[in-house]
Parts: structure tokens; C-alpha cells; sequence
């Protein structure tokens, strides 16, 4: 690591961690109060959304009602957004012509952009219309994060409140998150990105005369070059903010009018970040002890700095395969790597896209070496609740605070107790869950990629590499990422069905037992803390926190980590 | 039942008039207003004809020209409506097979070429990349400069007037972007030949 490294990883923490508060602060008073400012401009367009929808701004609802509403919202959005991809060729906004997309392309599609993942079997300039993009991708990019944090606020709430039937209302929790939080953020970021090059306009794509005329594979002359644009400033600022990651074009971040300038890439790497680590804040904030928010972030912290010293190590290092006599390797392993970012900053956004459920790259994952790799890999598989997806990283990550207090209560043998709730077996079930249905997803789906032949065939690389692809293409599906080993072949009618099932399992496997954990929260008292109470803002439970969280991780994935990236860094020798 | 579907219908059609539809026009105005060459996607223009953008490189093969890095979009490299990298595992047998031809490439077209950077042998991610490190600019200086019939600092000199530093002296990686710098050599009118 050299010290422009250690300098632009530095800058990066101090910048996440100046935002935490304000930031934090900010979306509390979204939630629970008001944000006169903002009102006075947006305030019009939420009323709107409540008079023709008839929402009744005031009327709370049962875990049971608000999980309803949640499930009929995101199967009306898969509805949405696969009907319009159907229907492009013949919707407006169409300069390049685009035909209509698969059936089996538009639900992988559309489930994945409902359900916040943005895995992406297409490529974004070459399959979708401007119409597409902007009507029906960047409303999901939108919607899921603000349908992620709702469920978080709800789950907040299930702690603050005390003897409650209710834990909230959906429709205004969506609301105000989506036209509070990030619409004015995105409106501001999409501003910076377009100064920095990223390209924003509906213009059909520009024809250039290329300088050194080119010939094809069939020995043809190429004289000329189409470079793809569109509206993608819009898209990318919210696609980062939301721990989207869905690509305006195939090649994501890394391509040069996604991501034009190392500044822009700092940005949308810190967007990355910035709402779940604020989020923290919120939640302490909303439990009345700000000690418990920060002691959630210092757990994440910990994970994400050790892992961002694995990845970058091992990016930095030279690739053997690469060594080939006479070539000098100072930066690391530079296959898949844009030369405006290099390696440090390419290793950094690896891990913070998987940390979130964020997903998008800024370079290709596939090219990583055996051990660079396997840090987002398994970043992935922990549930990504090191910061994690907008909303759903935090609420994953209080589920492992009731699991970490359920085991220290079988240590010393009392009931456990989080922020004055006692957990109960219901908890612990739904807790439970949480964690092992993704786990479950994720190996089950990896062995159905494994057994068929559909699922071998995909693969690009030969050895365990290629069973790394799968691995990392079912962990990013079931834990709602987004990224992926991309040399896999996906978009076939075989992935785009099993990767869509693991992605539903995935978010909503997840979503209704945080909501029943929350209702059944609600309900309970408040008991006080006693001498016997574990106190959960102290380092002791921060390293217990990390402890549960790295352990269920392990164990879980280590013998299929063992088959593909561990297995390729040993044959490797490097 | 039907009543919460219709209001997510609703809530979904209007959310939708307002962040798919009024948030990219409106994102759309102001940057053509406030940025409008980086809205438009950083084109170079010349003589009212694009000719590339700032920020998509071009392929080129002729020793003349300084290359670019190895571009792995198809049918053609550079092909800037369908991005993307390689995808070549770090073991893959074929990485280390198109290395080999690349460095052999330079090698026969400059058979005294020193050490090969590794940027200047390997794809980049969006098969798009306009810059190399300023490290492979300068191995291929010496080529350049023969095949044009320039003196090598000429060459050298216009290298580091195309070298930018890291942004606000902080951020990313020193660069060269190659499409601006063999646009300049082409215009050192009178100085050498054509490549």
C-alpha cells in the first residue's frame, strides 16, 4: 500500500464519518418529525401522493398491515416494470430503436430492480430504451430504497415504542423517504456528476470518425465510432445513494461517462456509504441513546476496515499469470481496472459496494485475484450488514444484535434484553430466520448452478474459478447485491428464473420476519435495565456483535469458499 | 385487499411521474444549461464534426500512434455502445496467453522496447479507458518518435504536456489520454510524417 493509498482511504473514512451525524440527524427528522424547508417546495407533491392514493397520513398499521401493503407495493412495481420493458419498442424515448426484452430478461429485471438488488443479466446500452431507463429502472432505483428504509424505521419504531399494536404507516414512510431523503440528495449529486463528465441527455447515440480507421474480425473496414449516452447522471446519483447499483451502461462505474474522473469516483463511492452509515445515527436518535447507534457503526467499522486491508493487499500484489517476461506490474493486478482509478481505489469500491447492498462496480470483480475476490464474495455472504443496503443493512444488522444478546443470555443464563425489550422465542424464530434463509438460498442455488447443465454451461473461466462465478452469482442474488463474477453467461432463461427466485427469497424472506419482529416489539414493555443487563454500547458488545457476525458467516460459507477462491489462490502459488 | 392494490397503483404511478419522469428532465435542463459540453458526453469537435469523446479512447495498431489499453468489447475493441471487460479469471491460462501476444506485439514493433507496464498489456474494465499511466506513454516514445521521423524529446515533450497529475493532487492515478495526445501529434504540421 503506498501513501497516496493510505491517504485516499483515509480522506474516505473521515468523509463517511463527518457526514454520519448531520446526515443521520437529518432522516430522523424526516421520520418522526418535520423538515420545514423542504416541506414548503415538496411538501405539495406529498400531499398529492396521500389525496389521490387516499392514504390516510395518520392511521397506523399492525406489522401484519404494513408487511401487506410493502408485499402488494413490490408486486405492483414487478408488474410495472416488466410490462414496460415488454412494451419498449413501441413506448416513447426510443432513439436507438430497441426491441422489446425477453420475457425471461424482463423478469430477472424487474425483480431485480423491485427488489433493490440491480443485478443486471442485460447491458444497459444495448438493451434498454431512455424510456426504460428513466420510467421504469430509476423509479425502482428510488422506490426499493425507500421500501428498505421504511422497513428499518418500522423496526426502529418496534424498539422506541412501547405497548403498541401499530409500527407505523407504509405509504408515508415510503413517501416522505423517497421525496426527502433521495430526491433532493440525488437532484444535488446527479448536478456534481454531470460536472465531472457523466453524461446526461436524451440525444440519440453520437457517430464519431474514428482517428485510425480499424477493420472487424472478417477483415471489414470500421472507420466510424458510436458512443452510447443518455440520461445517465440521473440514474447513477441515485443508483449509488440507494445502494442500487444498477449500471446506466454494461460496464457500470468503470465505463468513462459513468464514472469520468477519480473525483467522481470518490462521490459515488462515498454515496455508496453515506445513507447507511447515517442511518446509525438515526436509529440512535429514534431510541433516544445515541450510544447505541454509534456502537453499531464501530461494529461495522471494524469489519470494513479489516476487509478493505485484505482486498487492497491483495489487489496491489502482481498477478503471475500476468508476469509474463518483460512486464513490470508496479500498481497490482491491473486486468479489469480503469487507469484514471488504479488499484487502491478500485479494491476500495469492491468492498464497499459489497459491505452495502449496493453492487456496483468500478471495475470487473471476475479479474480480481483468488483473494481480492473473495472479499467481496464473502462480504456478500455475511448479509451485508457491514453498513449494508439503505435500510436493510441496519435492520440485518439489529437482527444479529438480538442474536449476539440471545447468546450472551445462554452464557450467564438470563432472559436477554435489547434497548429494554425482553427477546422471547418469537424473536429469536424471526431472528433466526433472518439469517439463515439467505444462507440457504445462497447454497442452494449455488448447487443447483453447480448440478445442472444449464448452470455449468455458463461459466467463462475453467477450474474453481468458474465455480467461484456461481458461488458469487447466487450470493449476489439471495443477499440482494447486485455484483457479479460477469464472465457467467446470465441472461438465459436458467439464471434469469433461479437468480429471480433467490432474489425474492432474498428481500422478502428477509422483510416480513424483520416486521414481525418489529410488531412483536411493539407490543412488549419497557423493562429497566437491572445490574444483570448486558449494556449493548460498550466495546464488549461491539466485539461480541462482530464476533456473531463473522462466526455465522464462517461457518456457514467457508466449505464453499474453500472450493473456489481458496483453492485458486493455493494452485495459484502466488 | 383491493384497496391497498389500487393505492399501490396509485402511490406507484405518481412516485413514478415524479422521479422517473420531472426528475431526469429537470436534471436533464440544468445540466445542459450549466454543463453543456459534459452533458453531451465530452465530445471533440472539429470543424462541426464529432470526432471522439474526451472520455472514450479509440483503437489504434500503427506504430505511429501511441496504443491504448487492450480493449476486450466486441465485435471490435473500442466499441463504445457495448462495454465491458474481459472477464478472464486471475489464472485463466488465456489471460496469460494475451499478454504473451500483446507484449509481442510491441516487441516487433519496437524490438528494443525496456520494461512493458502492465496497463499497456491488459484490458480495462469498460473496454472504453482513454488514458495508459504515464509509464506506458513513455515506453513507447522511442517508437513513435522513428515512426514519424520526430526527435524523441519532441515526442517526450508533448507526453508531458498530456499528463495529468492526480485530481485536486489527491485523488485516482496519473494518466495520458491517448486520443487528445495522437490528435496533437497529427497536428505538429511539418514536423515529421504521417503515421
Amino acid at each position: 500500500m503506498t501513501s497516496a493509498d493510505l491517504l485516499q482511504l483515509g480522506l474516505y473514512a473521515v468523509a463517511l464519518l463527518a457526514c454520519v451525524k448531520p446526515l443521520g440527524w437529518y432522516m430522523a427528522r424526516v421520520y418522526v418529525g418535520r423538515v420545514p424547508g423542504l416541506e414548503k417546495a415538496l411538501g405539495p407533491a406529498e400531499q398529492l401522493v396521500y389525496r389521490l392514493a387516499r392514504v390516510d397520513r395518520a392511521a397506523e398499521m399492525t406489522w401484519q398491515r404494513y408487511a401487506a401493503a410493502l408485499l402488494g407495493f413490490s408486486f405492483v412495481s414487478v408488474l410495472a416494470v416488466y410490462a414496460v420493458q415488454r412494451l419498449q419498442r413501441v413506448l416513447p424515448l426510443n432513439p436507438e430503436g430497441r426491441p422489446a426484452v425477453s420475457p425471461d430478461s424482463s423478469f430477472n429485471t424487474a425483480v431485480s430492480f423491485a427488489t433493490n438488488t440491480n443485478w443486471q443479466g442485460y447491458g444497459g446500452e444495448s438493451a434498454m430504451s431512455y424510456f426504460t431507463q428513466m420510467a421504469a429502472l430509476t423509479v425502482q432505483n428510488f422506490l426499493s430504497a425507500a421500501a428498505g428504509m421504511a422497513v428499518l424505521v418500522a423496526l426502529i419504531r418496534g424498539f422506541a415504542r412501547a405497548n403498541s399494536p401499530t409500527i407505523g404507516n407504509f405509504w408515508v414512510d415510503l413517501t416522505r423517504g423517497t421525496l426527502y431523503i433521495l430526491l433532493p440528495l440525488s437532484l444535488a449529486f446527479a448536478l456534481v456528476l454531470t460536472s465531472q463528465g457523466v453524461v446526461q441527455t436524451l440525444s440519440p447515440y453520437q457517430q464519431v470518425r474514428l482517428l485510425e480507421p480499424a477493420a472487424d474480425a472478417d477483415g471489414n473496414p470500421v472507420t466510424t465510432q458510436a458512443i452510447a449516452v443518455g440520461p445517465a447522471a440521473s440514474q447513477v446519483a441515485v443508483k449509488q445513494l440507494g445502494t442500487n447499483g444498477g449500471g446506466f451502461f454494461n460496464a457500470n462505474s468503470a465505463h468513462p461517462l459513468e464514472n469520468p474522473t477519480p473525483l467522481s469516483n470518490f462521490l459515488q463511492c462515498l454515496a455508496i456509504l453515506l445513507i447507511p452509515a447515517a442511518l446509525c445515527w438515526t436509529f440512535g436518535e429514534m431510541v433516544g441513546d445515541r450510544r447505541q447507534g454509534w456502537a453499531l457503526l464501530a461494529a461495522m467499522t471494524v469489519i470494513f476496515v479489516a476487509m478493505l486491508a485484505v482486498c487492497v493487499w491483495a489487489e496491489r500484489r502482481p498477478n503471475p499469470a500476468v508476469a509474463v517476461s518483460g512486464v513490470e506490474q508496479p500498481g497490482g493486478n491491473m486486468e479489469g481496472k480503469e487507469t484514471r482509478l488504479g488499484v487502491a481505489n478500485t479494491a476500495l469500491w469492491a468492498t464497499a459496494t459489497t459491505a452495502a447492498s449496493n453492487g456496483s462496480v468500478n471495475g470487473m470483480h471476475d479479474s480480481f485475484t483468488p483473494l481480492g475476490g473473495l472479499v467481496p464474495l464473502w462480504l456478500m455472504q455475511l448479509g451485508e450488514v457491514v453498513f449494508g443496503g439503505v435500510g436493510s443493512g441496519l435492520y440485518g444488522m439489529l437482527v444479529f444484535a438480538v442474536v449476539a444478546v440471545f447468546l450472551a443470555g445462554l452464557m450467564v443464563g438470563r432472559t436477554p434484553e435489547y434497548l429494554g425489550k425482553k427477546v422471547g422465542a418469537f424473536e429469536v424464530k424471526m431472528a433466526s430466520l433472518v439469517v439463515l434463509l439467505p444462507c440457504a438460498m445462497v447454497l442452494v442455488a449455488t448447487a443447483a448452478g453447480v448440478l445442472f447443465e444449464d448452470g455449468r454451461k455458463g461459466t467463462a473461466n475453467p477450474g474453481p474459478h468458474g465455480f467461484s462465478e456461481i458461488l458469487y452469482a447466487a450470493s449476489s442474488a439471495a443477499n440482494n447485491n447486485g455484483s457479479a463474477f460477469a464472465g457467467l453467461s446470465a441472461n438465459t432463461p436458467f439464471y434469469n428464473g433461479l437468480l429471480g427466485v433467490a432474489m425474492l427469497v432474498g428481500r422478502f424472506g428477509v422483510m416480513v420476519p424483520v416486521l414481525a419482529l418489529a410488531g412483536s416489539l411493539a407490543a412488549r414493555g419497557k423493562v429497566p435495565a437491572g445490574p444483570g443487563t448486558l449494556p449493548t454500547h460498550g466495546p464488549l458488545f461491539v466485539g461480541l456483535l462482530v464476533a456473531v457476525v463473522v462466526v455465522v458467516g464462517a461457518l456457514s460459507f467457508f466449505p464453499a469458499l474453500a472450493l473456489g477462491p481458496v483453492v485458486e489462490h493455493l494452485a495459484a502459488g502466488s | 385487499m383491493f384497496a391497498e392494490l389500487r393505492r399501490s397503483v396509485v402511490v406507484l404511478a405518481v412516485l413514478t411521474v415524479l422521479t422517473g419522469g420531472l426528475y431526469p428532465l429537470v436534471v436533464t435542463v440544468i445540466a445542459r444549461a450549466a454543463f453543456p459540453r459534459q452533458a453531451g458526453g465530452s465530445m471533440i469537435v472539429v470543424d462541426g464534426q464529432a470526432v471522439g469523446s474526451d472520455l472514450i479512447g479509440q483503437p489504434f495498431t500503427r506504430p505511429g500512434y501511441f496504443w491504448g489499453r487492450p480493449s476486450a468489447t466486441s465485435p471490435v475493441p473500442y466499441n463504445a455502445a457495448a462495454s465491458g471487460g474481459s472477464n478472464l479469471g486471475p489464472t485463466n491460462p488465456d489471460l496469460t496467453r494475451a499478454v504473451a501476444e500483446r507484449v509481442e506485439a510491441l516487441r516487433k514493433a519496437d524490438p528494443d522496447i525496456g520494461p512493458i507496464p502492465a496497463d499497456l498489456v491488459t484490458a480495462s474494465g469498460s473496454g472504453l479507458d482513454p488514458h495508459v499511466s504515464p509509464a506506458a506513454a513513455e515506453a513507447q516514445v522511442r517508437r513513435v518518435a522513428k515512426a514519424r521521423g520526430l526527435p524523441e524529446g519532441r515526442v517526450r515533450e508533448l507526453v508531458a504536456r498530456h499528463t495529468e497529475g492526480r485530481q485536486l493532487g489527491l485523488l485516482g492515478e496519473p494518466r495520458v489520454n491517448v486520443l487528445r495526445l495522437n490528435r496533437d501529434l497529427d497536428t505538429l504540421n511539418g514536423e515529421g510524417r504521417a503515421p
